[in-house]
């Protein structure tokens, strides 16, 4: 019964948002189906610290391999989370001075401020910029010209490497503006906006069929994997 | 020690001289930089111009949406730009609606009011010249939202201060109040959804909504086909961000002459450097690991012969 009515809401709410471009009167209907997706998103925050507190608890309580980094995540999460609901170190605010909870929990000078800036901000960009050196790595090993693909691939990123930088200008800025376009910096321009682009088109709409596609077996009931393994 | 022993040595180099490598191609220039404020000159391609262009064209006082949807995590990349973009608007005297999909980018949006409107215009006042809505969750859920309510799912300010009681949000309906857009984004929710979900709804109405873009360097490929009908303009990876932050100098240049463009202003312009030496070791990178490749081939065959 419970799958019956998770159905039913789907195929009403889904047929409703179909309507409200074609039909003006189920507008206002479709806008509160989106609001009330929105009321679901921010649940999904509550269910999502649910399920990392339960996964990292098992992953504690049986000692698994790397258990220990399981631990880190969760006093992280808890001290995060309390630092924020507490408002550890929040200024008041000028208009309720006496009111030690009146300011902003991430305000300059608050401890959750400080994890967001010394902590978490450092953490999150290294992590980021390890890219660099990986990538660094692979272009060495595995970016070869094996073949005739491979080859166009590797010339196209030369031309961008080169042509998005300072060093563009410099191998052929010496090139007459009469065969500008043979410069790297216009090469690197005329690559991403011609065969990028044209390629990224033809992405584009093959996903734009496939959601349509997809949309309409959910709405019609047809796909129930978003329901839970067993459908 | 013969070529080909010397080949094998290389193709099997350890590699943590590579990333070595790569730390000091990026290191030095960013110290050097950091010394002598060296940058170098910009071109601006037709994406990054039509950004400026669409910015410079709002009159003064034009009301504008800007949503920070990205991270620290991709700060490096869009921080100049999202800096640039309120620099330009606040210089333009608009109207500046701030607010992000993107949980952890509200101390951002904070951070580059400070930067940009505060330390610069201390006579604005927040809620009539500037405002940030904070955080709402839904990604495109929101989207759709806003298209038809603005206040519906941005019912107060990041401050708690209810909506009604913010002056610069009295004529602010739904997403079409709006002269233009500024979206800053590193992924989903982003520029694309903002296109799909805020832009093209109203292409065929009498005021079509104007959106301008700034991505990550991995994201820009999926959003050229967007350009220039649904995207006014886009700034592509820290080199579009180079280019209008050097643009909108220019322009503060032009307005006021002799004035000095403070250090935080030219962030992108200065990471141009780290850039080009990093893109120059990839680019060795690749033509040693190809000269090795074909030199194994070479040696193979010659072994089968």
């Amino acid at each position: 019964m419970n799958r019956q009515i998770a159905l039913l809401v789907t195929l009403v709410s889904g047929v409703l948002m179909v309507l409200s471009g074609f039909l003006i009167p189920t507008q206002s209907w479709a806008e509160d189906v989106a609001e009330w997706f929105n009321v679901l998103a921010s649940i999904a925050f509550v269910l999502g610290a649910a399920n990392l507190a339960k996964i990292h608890l098992s992953k504690i309580s049986s000692r698994d391999e790397g258990w220990g980094f399981s631990a880190v995540t969760l006093i992280a999460f808890v001290a995060t989370l309390a630092i924020g609901f507490l408002k550890i170190g929040v200024a008041p605010l000028e208009t309720a001075p006496l009111v030690s909870m009146s300011g902003e929990k991430d305000g300059e000078g608050s401890a959750f401020w400080w994890l967001y800036t010394f902590v978490m901000s450092p953490i999150t960009a290294t992590m980021f910029s390890l890219l660099a050196f990986y990538v660094a790595s692979a272009a060495f090993r595995a970016f070869r010209a094996k073949n005739v693909e491979a080859t166009l691939l590797l010339v196209a990123a030369f031309i961008v490497l080169l042509g998005r930088t300072f060093a563009g200008v410099v191998l052929t800025g010496w090139i007459p503006d009469s065969l500008s376009f043979l410069r790297l910096e216009n090469l690197s321009t005329i690559i991403f906006e011609v065969f990028a682009s044209a390629g990224n088109r033809a992405i584009i709409i093959g996903i734009a069929l496939g959601v349509a596609a997809t949309s309409l077996k959910i709405i019609l009931g047809i796909d129930r994997s978003y329901m839970g393994s067993g459908d | 020690m013969s070529s080909q022993s010397f080949i094998e040595k290389l193709d099997a180099i350890d590699r943590r001289w590579i990333f070595l490598l790569m730390a000091l191609s990026v290191g030095i220039p960013i110290f050097v930089i950091g010394i002598t404020g060296t940058r170098f000159p910009e071109s601006p391609t037709p994406t990054s111009l039509a950004t400026f262009e669409t910015i410079e064209a709002l009159p003064e006082g034009a009301r504008v949406l800007m949503s920070f949807d990205y991270e620290p995590a991709s700060a490096g990349e869009l921080q100049p730009m999202a800096t640039a973009f309120v620099r330009h608007l606040a210089h333009k005297k608009a109207k500046i609606y701030c607010q992000t999909l993107w949980a952890a980018a509200t101390p951002l949006i904070e951070q580059t009011l400070r930067t940009c409107v505060i330390a610069q215009h201390p006579e604005w006042i927040y809620g009539e010249h500037f405002v940030n809505m904070g955080y709402q969750s839904g990604n495109e859920g929101v989207m759709k939202v806003i298209l038809t309510d603005y206040k519906q799912s941005f019912p107060n300010d990041y401050r708690g201060t209810p909506a009604a009681e913010i002056p610069m949000l009295a004529d602010i309906v739904n997403t079409s109040s709006f002269d233009a857009i500024i979206v800053v984004s590193a992924g989903y929710p982003g520029s694309k959804e903002w296109v799909q979900y805020v832009v093209s709804p109203t292409l065929t109405s009498e005021k079509p909504t104007k959106l301008v873009a700034g991505v990550t360097g991995v994201s820009a490929p999926q959003l050229v086909p967007y350009f220039p009908t649904q995207l006014k303009g886009m700034l592509a990876a820290i080199k579009g961000a180079a280019e209008y932050e050097f643009l909108v100098n220019q322009a503060v240049e032009a307005r006021n002459p002799g004035v000095k463009i403070p250090a935080q202003f030219m962030d992108a312009q200065r990471r141009m450097a780290p850039q080009l030496f990093g893109h120059l070791l990839m680019v060795g990178l690749i033509l040693v690991g190809n000269t090795i490749f074909f030199a194994r081939r070479r040696a193979a065959r010659l072994a089968l012969a």
